[in-house]
């Protein structure tokens, strides 16, 4: 099955792009394709590569980015949202790439499930 | 970075945009109104659907002065043009509707002659049956 996975929340605050990055991991591993993840709202900070988590304690950033390079994962940051919060390429982690909603509506119409993490 | 590009000649999908949060307060109300204004580029089927705190966002006579926050009402209107847009040309394969959820609706003591827009009004059950029927849910 194809996913398409959208992520409304920002990272540590909040559990969502956890359990989306965990989602994202075992579909692929059960042989399902996820071709894009779209970060929306204040999802948008999963990009920050100026996040800098303890050591001890997950790099919610760096994991997507390393999915990215891996698995070749499309993750796309949502440009109005994005400039909004102050991500913008100076400060974007590799492995993301800015765009529009359009890309939210493609994934909605490209994938078999649309799969939305946050409240 | 790997970009993927999506076949999406040709396919006709139904989308809902589920706004559950009041109009102010957190930012969803707003980001997901401009979801649904790009999405119309795409002439899919649509359901614009207001639930729980969601009825206040399109509640008539809003005025934000005093929240030093943009108004943005007045772009319910163009979602409503889009819609009556798409019913009229017969030539467009694109069914929009705008729906309250009745419940929430009576709730909070409001009717369809306190909202800016013309909605449909579902109960919770008829509502359950539009998000099982669709094939993506955009919420906020």
């Amino acid at each position: 099955m194809k996913f398409g996975i959208l992520i409304n929340e920002g990272p540590f605050t909040h559990q969502a792009s956890d359990t989306a990055y965990k989602f994202v991991v075992a579909a692929l591993e059960k042989g399902h394709e996820v071709p894009r993840v779209f970060f929306y709202y204040d999802g948008v900070y999963n990009a920050n590569k100026l996040s800098a988590p303890q050591a001890d304690d997950r790099n919610v950033v760096k994991r997507w980015s390393d999915l990215a390079a891996d698995k070749g994962v499309d993750l796309v940051v949502c440009i109005a949202a994005g400039l909004r919060r102050g991500i913008v390429e100076d400060n974007l982690m590799d492995g993301f790439r800015i765009s529009g909603l359009g890309q939210l509506t493609e994934a909605a119409i490209g994938t078999d499930r649309l799969m939305m993490f946050g409240d | 970075m790997t970009e993927y590009n999506f076949e999406t000649e040709g396919v006709k999908k139904t989308i809902t945009y589920l706004n559950r949060k009041a109009p102010y307060g957190t930012i969803y109300a707003l980001e997901v109104l401009e979801s649904v204004l790009i999405s119309a580029a795409f002439e899919q089927h649509a359901n614009i659907v207001f639930v729980d705190d969601g009825v206040f966002q399109i509640k008539k006579d809003q005025d934000t002065a005093d929240l030093d926050m943009k108004c943005f009402l007045p772009t319910y209107g163009i979602i409503e043009m889009e819609k009556e847009d798409a019913d009229e040309d017969e030539d467009m394969d694109m069914n929009w509707r705008i729906i309250v959820e009745k419940e929430s609706m009576e709730a909070r003591g409001l009717t369809t002659d306190d909202f800016k827009i013309e909605v449909e009004v579902l109960s919770s059950a008829e509502l359950a049956d539009v998000l099982d029927t669709s094939d993506a849910v955009i919420g906020g």
